[in-house]
């Protein structure tokens, strides 16, 4: 389970996150959905300790992120992380992308490492992608690649922000099809998404951020089909 | 032809004499483009994360380095040494200057390439569980160090035509080699196309090594 209690976050002076609170329990999906600016993607990159937080406890499966004495490398390998920018790493092959933090972070062996690289792969569908950069593949492939690279840590939890703001849109599709293939496997997973139809899909829960706060929460048919917040009536108004 | 002539034409007996100097160059300029690129690595890293003073310092240590001619650091450094009562070989002294102007061009040149890897990239390479140094050698080396390989090459190359310039602090490399020839054999035409044409054979298959690498890399 993760379990964020009061987070506040600040940049300087600027305060991001105002004191956020919500659970998200395994196999549930989560989608967090907002104007810019408010604190969406911030939260994620708390919730995998790549942002420190100033109040507040994150608590993943009984650990304490922000806690001194954990280790944040290893702490990472329950959280996959996929990001707007797919950053394959463009001196690697797809497959070598895949099996890179297999094999230097949990030391498998290379046959191991290639094997569960692989299957990742298969599971995104680029089976026929192993050899090839990554630099000569469309953006909708290379984000299903980071999808794979961060599947083959097997990851009990799958952090999402905006994975398919950068795309064209005629690739969001196959993204958003590789993200139901995990939801039906019952992969726990937050998205943070500009995707409202596809967040009234899949989700179990949608928070709506405004201003640091959550401003409205519960499931795809109230906050979405729904709202009760006027925030969230005018937010929807804009972007449906 | 009298035997009582001062000067005596170019014979197949120069070849030894010829081919030491062609090795002094190789051998400089490779222990002046390993020492200079790996000590480059390390100052190009340190200036691609350090803060704004420590880069200041270092900034202007390397700018006296690339802007003061070669010429005049060789001979600054060997009588500088000459004068403390160390005297030391032209061969150590021309390797110490030679790589440290090395060193100096290939900083920056490691620099730009550390400093071209995205943040982001460094980020999604954490997310993954990486430590900080697995991320640095596994991702930021690997791809730092190949989007800089065309400019290493061309300061490489340089370097191996700078090393003409160690010759005035006595050292006996190909130009120096062919100085000597000439003053021996006053036919200084053909000595010079001869030189060139060796300065030529010692780059060329650097400059075609790098070529294939390159090719590699776009592949």
């Amino acid at each position: 389970m993760i379990d964020i209690q009061n987070v506040h976050k600040s940049f300087g002076d600027l305060e991001v996150l105002k004191g956020i609170d919500l659970k998200v329990e395994k196999g549930e999906v989560l989608s967090i959905i907002g104007g810019s600016g408010s604190g969406k993607s911030t939260l994620l990159y708390c919730i995998n300790a790549i942002e420190g937080i100033q109040d507040g406890k994150i608590i993943v499966d009984g650990i304490d992120v922000h806690d001194k004495a954990t280790n944040k490398d290893h702490l990472r390998q329950k959280l996959g992380m996929v990001f707007q920018q797919w950053n394959s790493f463009p001196h690697l092959t797809v497959l070598e992308n895949a099996a890179l933090a297999p094999r230097i972070v949990k030391k498998l062996s290379k046959d191991e490492a290639i094997e569960i690289a692989k299957k990742e792969l298969i599971h995104v569908g680029l089976e026929d992608k192993f050899d090839i950069y990554p630099t000569k593949m469309s953006g909708g492939q290379q984000q299903r690649l980071a999808i794979a690279r961060a599947l083959a840590m097997r990851p009990d939890y799958m952090l999402f922000d905006e994975i398919t703001s950068a795309l064209d849109p005629e690739l969001v599709g196959e993204v958003l099809d590789t993200l139901r293939i995990l939801r039906d496997e019952g992969m726990t997973m937050i998205c943070v998404t500009h995707e409202i139809s596809f967040a009234r899909e899949v989700s179990d829960q949608v928070a709506f951020f405004h201003q640091g706060i959550i401003e409205e929460m519960g499931p795809p048919e109230q906050v979405i089909s729904n709202p009760q917040k006027e925030m969230t009536k005018k937010f929807l108004s804009k972007v449906l | 032809m009298s035997g009582m002539s001062l000067f005596t034409p170019l014979s197949w007996n120069d070849t030894g004499f010829i081919l030491t100097g062609v090795w002094n160059t190789v051998i400089i300029s490779v222990l002046a483009i390993a020492v200079g690129s790996m000590l480059g690595v390390i100052i190009g890293f340190i200036r691609a994360e350090s803060g704004k003073f420590l880069n200041m310092v270092l900034g202007s240590l390397l700018d006296i380095l690339r802007s003061v001619p070669l010429i005049i650091q060789l001979i600054l450094f060997s009588t500088f040494i000459g004068a403390m009562g160390h005297p030391i070989s032209p061969f150590a002294a021309g390797s110490i200057v030679l790589s440290l102007y090395t060193m100096a061009f290939m900083g920056e040149v490691f620099r730009s390439g550390f400093e071209s890897v995205p943040h982001s990239m460094n980020i999604a390479a954490r997310s993954l569980g990486l430590t900080a140094w697995q991320t640095i050698y596994h991702i930021r080396f690997p791809i730092g160090l190949r989007s800089v390989f065309p400019s290493w090459l061309g300061v490489a190359l340089s370097v191996i035509k700078d090393s003409a310039l160690v010759s005035v602090i006595g050292y006996m490399e190909l130009l120096r080699t062919s100085e000597q020839l000439i003053s021996r054999t006053q036919q200084p035409l053909a000595i010079l196309v001869g030189i060139g044409i060796f300065y030529f054979v010692i780059s060329y298959p650097l400059s075609m090594f790098g070529k294939r690498i390159e090719r590699k890399m776009a592949a």
